[in-house]
């Protein structure tokens, strides 16, 4: 399901990532996942949070340029061709996936994955037809 | 319409031998009365009998900014101090300032000439102008002044400053053209905003003359629209009268030059060798309808290129292009000369770049553009801002024909810049 991320534009300056977490954890905002996507003079920062408007708040206020935008949560099971299966769903119905990221699940056996598909309504469509294990904004952030 | 149709509509052939007779009698005269040009021509082993046409005047020592720095406060008058009858001085950040000095026929010739650049635009004595430029030894007040009193406009002498008091006046009096410099100009369309005043419904603006400062095409088609007028590009110095040097036209492609009062060089600004019509160099005048204090090739370190073209208007008088920057401002990037003008035009004419950016020079080969991207335009997507970046290179790369490195950054993270503050970091170890 919809699931809400920050992005984060990060020049490439020693210690913006640095900044960009220290902003975060003083006001105790907990970073679910990150990853980072970069080019040689740039990157961008995407993070899940357990509160995503007050980290955008909070990042802005210390002078970051922040967007907010929907990804997909779904949950894989922790085994060899697991995501792969979930792929081919998306790409026999033409889906492209911009990006995608993971992180592992403490809890379940499960590995969680974010995906952004070009278009949120359509990926949630497929997934959701082929019964794949989409979370929601709710289990993500109390995960 | 005209406003001396004859000299302005000459004749090429009538303009050149009229250039030609006037040079020699220009080079006599300092030669004769000046001892600076005596010696500064004995240097070169050139005469005024030197000279047999006007490309000869290759042959002639150049005059510098610093060269009246250094005859301040009146070593280059080439009458008695009795025939003058003003003086104005340039501002003189840097140094001494510099002074001119006009006799009565010089005076009476400088308003001809302003004279001929308002009708140009389309000024008659209808027409009534607001002159918001400082009254004082600043030649775009009372030079401009005299020559629209020639013509027979109304002139407000409202100088600068004081918005409220100016846009009353413009309500009372029916203002229907301005002259103002393009950051005042700026400053009036916002305060027009703040007010609610729409000019174009509101007042009676028909025009506006900007000159003093660089801005570009994109300043003007905004100032255009927001205020519903026409600019009209005006470049002119000091040395050279003040204003009304070049104007445009109602063309506005372009500004002509009054080729019977100056001759008009473009040269390398590195090696001083003359270039051809069309390739942009430094601006060189030479007075040659000046009694009090005439000039002789005069570096004005200003950009541009000449555009022989014959103009739809009529004047047979050649055409300047827009002011490209300063000499000063050059850089040799790839052995490329590059002003920072070129890229300015280029960053602001693409969709998404923020306000502010600057320019590195890291060696003789390489250069870094950091821009700012605008607010609100990233949207979490790498592609965009590479695309962005991407364009901006390849325009960068039309434009200037280097290929620089472009670095996108954060709006409001590189530092701001007023006026003529320094966009160009020079790093390179050259010297």
């Amino acid at each position: 399901m919809r699931v809400k991320q920050i992005s984060i534009f990060l020049e490439n300056k020693k210690g913006r990532l640095l900044e960009a977490l220290k902003a975060l954890g003083r006001e105790k905002i907990n970073i679910r996942a990150l990853s980072i996507a970069d080019t040689l003079d740039f990157g961008i920062l995407r993070l899940i949070v357990a509160d995503p408007d007050k980290a955008k708040l909070v990042l802005e206020q210390s002078n970051f340029t922040v967007k907010e935008n929907d990804v997909i949560a779904i949950a894989v099971k922790d085994q060899p061709g697991g995501l792969a299966d979930v792929l081919s769903t998306l790409s026999n119905a033409g889906i492209n996936v911009e990006y995608i990221y993971a992180f592992a699940d403490k809890q379940e056996n499960d590995a969680v994955v974010v995906l952004r598909t070009e278009d949120i309504d359509e990926g949630i469509k497929v997934l959701k037809k082929a019964n794949v294990h989409m979370l929601s904004a709710k289990d993500i952030y109390s995960l | 319409m005209f406003w001396q149709m004859e000299q302005e509509t000459l004749k090429r052939a009538k303009l050149e031998a009229l250039q030609l007779k006037r040079l020699k009698q220009t080079l006599k005269r300092v030669y004769d009365n000046v001892p600076f040009y005596q010696k500064a021509f004995t240097r070169c082993k050139v005469k005024p009998v030197s000279l047999k046409s006007v490309k000869d005047i290759e042959k002639f020592p150049f005059t510098t900014r610093e060269d009246l720095q250094a005859n301040y406060p009146d070593g280059l008058l080439a009458c008695g101090r009795e025939d003058i009858v003003r003086l104005h001085t340039s501002s003189g950040t840097t140094g001494k300032p510099k002074a001119v000095f006009f006799t009565k026929a010089d005076l009476d010739n400088s308003a001809n000439l302003i004279a001929r650049c308002l009708v140009a635009t389309g000024c008659t004595k209808h027409d009534v102008l607001q002159n918001m430029m400082s009254y004082g030894l600043f030649t775009g007040g009372l030079v401009m002044h005299y020559g629209a009193e020639k013509l027979g406009m109304l002139i407000i002498p409202s100088a600068v400053g004081n918005t409220d008091r100016q846009i009353m006046l413009m309500q009372d009096f029916g203002t229907t053209t301005l002259h103002l410099t393009p950051s005042y100009a700026l400053y009036l369309a916002s305060h027009f905003e703040a007010k609610g005043i729409n000019p174009a419904k509101d007042l009676k603006l028909k025009r506006a003359f900007m000159g003093a400062e660089p801005y570009t095409e994109e300043t003007r088609l905004k100032l255009e629209s927001s205020m519903g007028i026409e600019v009209f590009n005006s470049y002119g110095l000091t040395e050279m009268n003040g204003p009304g040097v070049a104007f445009e036209c109602t063309e506005k492609n372009g500004m002509h030059i009054w080729e019977d009062n100056f001759i008009v060089e473009i040269v390398d600004p590195a090696t001083g060798k003359q270039l051809p019509d069309g390739e942009y160099g430094e601006l060189v005048l030479t007075t040659i309808n000046r009694e009090g204090m005439p000039i002789i090739r005069y570096r004005t370190r200003d950009i541009t290129a000449i555009d022989p073209v014959r103009c739809a208007c009529g004047r047979t008088h050649v055409r300047i292009k827009r002011i490209h920057g300063r000499a000063d401002d050059m850089f040799i990037i790839r052995g490329v000369n590059i002003y920072p003008q070129q890229i300015e035009q280029v960053l602001m004419s693409v969709n998404g770049v923020g306000k502010n950016y600057q320019i590195v020079l890291e060696s003789s080969e390489d250069m870094t553009i950091k821009v700012e991207f605008a607010k609100g335009y990233f949207d979490g997507n790498l592609d965009n801002l590479n695309t962005l970046r991407g364009t901006l290179l390849d325009r960068l790369k039309a434009a200037i024909l280097v290929r620089p490195k472009v670095e996108l950054a954060e709006p409001g993270t590189l530092p701001v810049s007023e006026g003529k503050s320094k966009r160009v970091i020079d790093n390179r170890k050259v010297y």
